[in-house]
């Protein structure tokens, strides 16, 4: 049995949204009643932050339509969120380039409609999946987390997807699944990255979880982003969003989630094991090998205002997720 | 040979102005400071596989126009290198010196660049006459110092990448094929290719 703590940022808006955030958005209703809107469509709900200067995107069908049930805001961070040009052009995603704009400039070529997830190994129910029927039954949320890249960069993105859990209790684990493995597309054709002779990487990008993480309440399957279908660069159609880890675990275009005994090989740290562990939690106190950990560079930053920070234990979400590692030594695990 | 001079100066400085242009245009990314480091690095890679790609020309053209920019050429791959540093310092590290510590004892790629760039150091304040004269034949052995910058500078590259080494390989190939230039039973023949040109342009 499964236990997750319940915490204050299980989904109950009032508890986790800092106040002022909470305090701003009231300023936006109270300007929004005062324009009349409000009074004119009693009953309809703001439909959360303004996106306004966000390049729109046609979605499928089944996207467009659940979007309009959306719970936004489920989760805030206080943070300033990342202007939608930056998150969408700084990526690292190496299946479409190694260099950080080379993915917005190759991703084009990704199609992602229509896509199917192999949901198997230890599950009740194994199969391949169309991906409106695995995102479905859950209503959509829109999550703002820090997302701290392992380089030392960070960004504060608001996700639209649903709970990862959700997805994995409708499979119905096994008692022998110990672990959640997460696979990324392998089509050298749509992703031209894959072809490089020099790529270090051996394809398909493989990433895992432990399956109480899996199950931790923060951990998020995306399918959008500031109020829209991901771009492709951003791991479009489904990606993985696990906000207390380096970026490099929330593997993107997921094509398969396979529930394991064994803990499972994960690319990073095939590729470089002393420098990427399987658990990859955001620590100041351990370094990179080849860099500090201690701080990082929020963007988008300019030449007269570098941004450095500093990194916060588990992302700042050490509240809730702490309790996972309880007695574990996270130099050995890092 | 004083205009082709300024036009080389004037050469270096374009990719200066470019990168500027960017950054002040806003297109230069959301971390302007890093797409200048790594461009001011990258470009000094370049300036020196550059300047060590002048002897091997000027043996197989004969033109002295590549050994007159030779000098220039070099202080301008410190100059590069020394830009790269800066970047590091003010938009990296945010000045933060004790990190500055932390980071030399700790990383290998960083001293590894400190070093390349402390010998470039030497060799530009020994790039004048006066010390060509005060060293003698010496400073022909102190100048071959920059093979080894070559070897650190690349070495400094290769430690940082992450997971492609494609740009990488294609800098390390060239490198190779200079230093290849340099053993002397090639480097003979590059006289006797432009002869072979020559008459065959004659015929």
């Amino acid at each position: 049995m499964l236990i997750t703590p319940r915490n204050r940022l299980t989904l109950s808006e009032n508890d986790v949204t800092p106040e002022a955030v909470y305090l701003s958005r009231r300023h936006f209703m109270a300007g929004a009643a005062g324009l009349g809107l409000a009074a004119s469509f009693p009953g309809v709900t703001l439909a959360g932050p303004d996106y306004s200067e966000v390049a729109k995107a046609q979605g499928p069908q089944w996207f467009e339509d659940k979007l309009a049930n959306t719970r936004w805001d489920a989760v805030v961070a206080e943070d300033k969120i990342t202007p939608f040009n930056d998150a969408t052009h700084y990526n690292n995603f190496y299946e479409f380039g190694s260099d950080k704009d080379d993915p917005a400039q190759n991703a084009g070529k990704l199609n992602t409609v229509p896509w199917s997830v192999t949901i198997d190994g230890e599950v009740a129910n194994p199969g391949r999946y169309a991906l409106e029927d695995i995102v479905q039954p859950s209503r959509f949320e829109e999550r703002i987390y820090r997302l701290r890249c392992v380089e030392a960069w960070s960004m504060v993105i608001p996700w639209l997807g649903i709970p990862l859990a959700d997805v994995i209790k409708r499979a119905g684990p096994t008692g022998n699944a110990k672990y959640v493995r997460f696979e990324t597309l392998v089509d050298p054709k749509q992703m031209p990255g894959q072809d490089s002779r020099f790529a270090l990487i051996d394809w398909p990008y493989e990433e895992g979880l432990r399956i109480d993480e899996a199950m931790h309440p923060l951990a998020f399957l995306a399918v959008g982003m500031y109020g829209r279908v991901l771009p492709n660069q951003n791991g479009a159609p489904l990606r993985l969003v696990v906000p207390w880890k380096y970026g490099f675990k929330s593997i993107k275009s997921i094509v398969r989630i396979l529930l394991v005994e064994e803990q499972p090989e994960t690319s990073w740290h095939k590729l470089a094991p002393n420098e990427y562990g399987f658990y990859a939690n955001v620590n100041p106190e351990v370094d990179h090998p080849r860099w500090s950990q201690a701080t990082e560079r929020r963007l988008p930053n300019s030449l007269f205002r570098p941004n450095v920070i500093e990194t916060q234990m588990f992302n700042g979400y050490a509240e809730q997720v702490a309790g996972l590692y309880q007695g574990m030594d996270l130099r050995k695990y890092y | 040979m004083w205009l082709w001079r300024t036009l080389v100066f004037i050469a270096a400085l374009v990719p200066v102005g470019w990168w500027a242009w960017h950054v002040a245009m806003n297109a230069a990314g959301p971390e302007p400071g890093r797409y200048l480091l790594l461009n001011f690095g990258q470009g000094a890679l370049v300036l020196l596989l550059i300047t060590l790609s002048l002897t091997p020309l000027t043996k197989l053209t004969r033109w002295k126009g590549f050994s007159v920019v030779r000098r220039q050429l070099g202080l301008w791959t410190f100059s590069y290198g020394l830009a790269h540093l800066l970047c590091y310092l003010l938009f990296i590290l945010a000045l933060d010196w004790s990190a500055l510590g932390t980071e030399l004892q700790r990383r290998p790629y960083i001293i590894v660049g400190a070093l390349a760039l402390l010998i470039l150091l030497i060799l530009s304040l020994t790039s004048n006459r006066a010390s060509m004269r005060r060293l003698g034949k010496r400073w022909k052995a102190l100048h071959k110092l920059v093979y080894l910058v070559l070897a650190l500078v690349l070495l400094h590259f290769f430690w940082i990448v992450r997971a492609d080494l494609t740009q990488w390989s294609g800098y390390a190939a060239v490198a190779v094929g200079l230093m290849l230039l340099r053993i002397p039973p090639v480097a003979r023949t590059l006289p006797a290719l432009r002869k072979r040109a020559q008459r065959h342009g004659h015929d």
